[in-house]
C-alpha cells in the first residue's frame, strides 16, 4: 500500500469503469470538443443563476458517468466531489439530488485527482465497491467569486488564465473493464511566495514539480516509465516553468511526453491568454479527452498531476502569498498486467 | 522596495521567483500605452462630438454641455457592457477605456449584472459600487482636501 513517503500503490488495481465530461459553449469551440458527452450552448444551462448552472453541469456528468459505467445509481456507495465555490455548494447541491453518501473535498483545481486518489484508496482497501468522484467549475460563477465581474473591462495580463466551464466525473470500481488506477501521490502545500493571482501557473509549477519528483522517488521509477505526464492547469507560463525546473533537477521531458490540460482544452486562437484553469479543467480533459485517447491505445501509462492554488479572495486582499498543491494519480490501460 | 519585499522570503523562494520571472510573459507595456492612448483619445473624440452636438442643436453652452455629454457617454458604455462588448474593448485598450468616464460606468454596470442573481437589494444594490465605491469615496475626499487648501490659500493667504 504505502510506498515510500507519500505514495499509495494499489495492488487490487481499482478500475475506472465509466467517465463523463460536460462542457460549456466556450469549450464547444475548443480543441477537444468531440470528447465531451454534453456541451451546453448557453452558460446558464437553462438555470437562473450561474451557480445553479454549475450544479446542473456536475449532476449531468455524474449521471452520464454512472450510465456509461453500466451500473445502477443505487450501486454507488460514496461520492467524493468538490469545486471552487464557497462551501462547495455546486457539489453539495448536486449530491442532494443524487442522494448518495457524500464526502466534500477541497483542493482547488487539484480536487479532481484528490478525489480520484481517495476513491481508488477506498476501493482498493475494500471500503467500497463503486465510488463516484468528480469536480466542476463554471467560468462566470468562479470569476465572480475570485476576480472582477465578468463584464468589467479591466485588462488582464498575458499570464492570466481562463476558468473552464465544465464538469468531469468517473466511476471507480473494484472489478470490471477499463483503465486501472495503479498509484497515487498526495501533494504537499508548496508556497514560493508568489502573490499575483493573475499568474497562478507560475505559483503552482513548483507544487507540480515537487509531487512529480516525490512520485518518481517513492515508486523508484524513471519518468520514462510513463508514456504521458500531464499537469492540471499550469497554463503556458507554469508549464514552461515546470518543465525547465524538472530539467534543472535532472528530469528531462519532451513536449510530447509532458503536457498540460490547460493547454490541451482550447484552440490557440481562443482568447484565453495563458490557457485554461479551474477545478473542471483537469476533470474534463482527463475524464474526456485523455481517457478516450488511452482507450484508443495511443498511450498506456499516464501520470496525471492536478495542480491547485489554495488562495481565497480574502487572503489575496490581505497580501498573503499563494500556497499551492498538486496530487498525482497514475492510470494504466492495456499494459498487460 | 523590491529588496524590502524580498527580505521575508527564504533563499529558495527568492531563487524560484527569479527563475519564474525569467519565464513569465511580461505585460507589453509600451504596446499597451500606445493602444490606451489611441482608444482613450478616440473616446474623448466621441465625447467632443457629443458635446458639440448638444451645443449646436440644443440650447447648451460650452460649460453646460458637460453634464449631458458625460451622461450620454456613460449610457453608451453601459449599453456596451450589457451587450458584452466593453470587456473586450477593455482587454484591448486597458487604461484607454478604463480611465475615461465610460470605464466608471462599466465598473458600476458590470457589478450590477454580475450580482443580479442575488436580488435587487442585496445583489444589485449591495454590490453596485463594489468597484466604483472607492473611486467615489477617495475622489470626493481628495476634492474636499484640495478645496480646503484652495480656500485657505485664497481666503486667508490673500493669493
Amino acid at each position: 500500500m504505502l510506498k515510500g513517503h507519500r505514495t499509495w500503490e494499489f495492488e487490487n488495481k481499482p478500475v475506472i469503469l465509466g467517465t463523463a465530461a460536460v462542457g460549456g459553449p466556450f469549450e464547444a469551440q475548443g480543441k477537444i470538443a468531440d470528447d465531451f458527452d454534453f456541451l451546453h450552448a448557453d452558460l446558464w444551462a437553462e438555470q437562473d443563476s450561474y451557480e445553479k448552472a454549475q450544479t446542473v453541469l456536475f449532476e449531468e456528468s455524474c449521471n452520464k458517468a454512472i450510465e456509461k459505467a453500466g451500473v445502477r445509481k443505487e450501486d454507488i456507495q460514496f461520492i467524493l466531489a468538490g469545486d471552487l465555490i464557497n462551501q462547495l455548494t455546486p457539489s453539495t447541491f448536486a449530491c442532494r439530488t443524487l442522494g448518495m453518501p457524500y464526502l466534500g473535498l477541497f483542493g482547488a483545481c487539484s480536487t479532481s485527482m484528490e478525489g480520484l486518489a481517495l476513491s481508488a484508496f477506498l476501493v482498493n482497501g475494500k471500503g467500497a465497491k463503486y465510488v463516484l468522484t468528480g469536480s466542476s467549475s463554471h467560468n462566470a460563477a468562479n470569476e465572480k467569486q475570485f476576480r472582477y465581474p465578468t463584464e468589467y473591462g479591466g485588462q488582464k495580463p498575458p499570464t492570466a488564465q481562463w476558468t473552464v466551464t465544465g464538469a468531469g466525473s468517473a466511476v471507480v470500481a473494484s472489478v470490471g473493464e477499463g483503465p486501472q488506477i495503479t498509484s497515487a501521490t498526495i501533494g504537499r502545500v508548496v508556497d514560493m511566495g508568489l502573490t499575483d493571482p493573475f499568474n497562478m501557473g507560475g505559483a503552482m509549477a513548483p507544487a507540480a514539480v515537487d509531487t512529480i519528483e516525490a512520485h518518481l522517488r517513492d515508486r523508484q521509477i524513471d519518468a520514462s516509465y510513463y508514456d504521458l505526464i500531464v499537469t492540471g492547469d499550469l497554463g503556458r507560463i507554469g508549464y514552461t516553468v515546470a518543465r525547465d525546473l524538472l530539467e534543472k533537477h535532472g528530469v528531462s521531458l519532451s513536449e510530447q511526453h509532458f503536457q498540460d490540460c490547460g493547454l490541451l482544452i482550447y484552440k490557440d486562437d481562443q482568447p484565453v491568454l495563458a490557457g485554461g484553469s479551474g477545478s473542471g479543467c483537469s476533470a474534463v480533459v482527463v475524464y474526456g479527452h485523455l481517457l478516450n485517447r488511452m482507450k484508443k491505445g495511443e498511450f498506456k501509462k499516464m501520470l496525471v498531476v492536478a495542480t491547485g492554488a489554495l488562495l481565497s479572495p480574502l487572503s489575496f486582499q490581505q497580501k498573503e502569498s499563494i500556497p499551492c498543491i498538486a496530487h498525482a494519480v497514475s492510470i494504466e490501460y492495456g499494459g498487460g498486467s | 522596495m523590491a529588496n524590502k519585499k524580498n527580505k521575508k522570503l527564504t533563499p529558495v523562494q527568492q531563487e524560484y521567483q527569479k527563475f519564474q520571472s525569467e519565464r513569465e510573459a511580461k505585460r507589453p507595456v509600451f504596446k499597451n500605452c500606445v493602444k490606451a492612448f489611441f482608444v482613450g483619445g478616440f473616446i474623448c473624440l466621441i465625447g467632443q462630438f457629443i458635446s458639440s452636438f448638444y451645443i449646436y442643436f440644443f440650447d447648451f453652452t460650452e460649460r453646460s454641455a458637460g453634464n449631458p455629454t458625460v451622461a450620454t457617454l456613460i449610457f453608451i458604455s453601459m449599453l456596451l457592457t450589457g451587450l458584452g462588448v466593453y470587456d473586450r474593448i477593455g482587454q484591448f485598450a486597458g487604461a484607454g477605456s478604463a480611465v475615461p468616464v465610460t470605464g466608471f460606468g462599466n465598473s458600476v454596470v458590470s457589478a450590477c449584472i454580475e450580482h443580479r442573481t442575488e436580488g435587487f437589494v442585496l445583489g444589485v444594490g449591495g454590490n453596485m459600487f463594489k468597484l466604483a465605491g472607492s473611486v467615489i469615496l477617495f475622489g470626493v475626499f481628495s476634492a474636499f482636501v484640495i478645496a480646503t487648501v484652495k480656500t485657505i490659500l485664497i481666503q486667508w493667504g490673500g493669493l
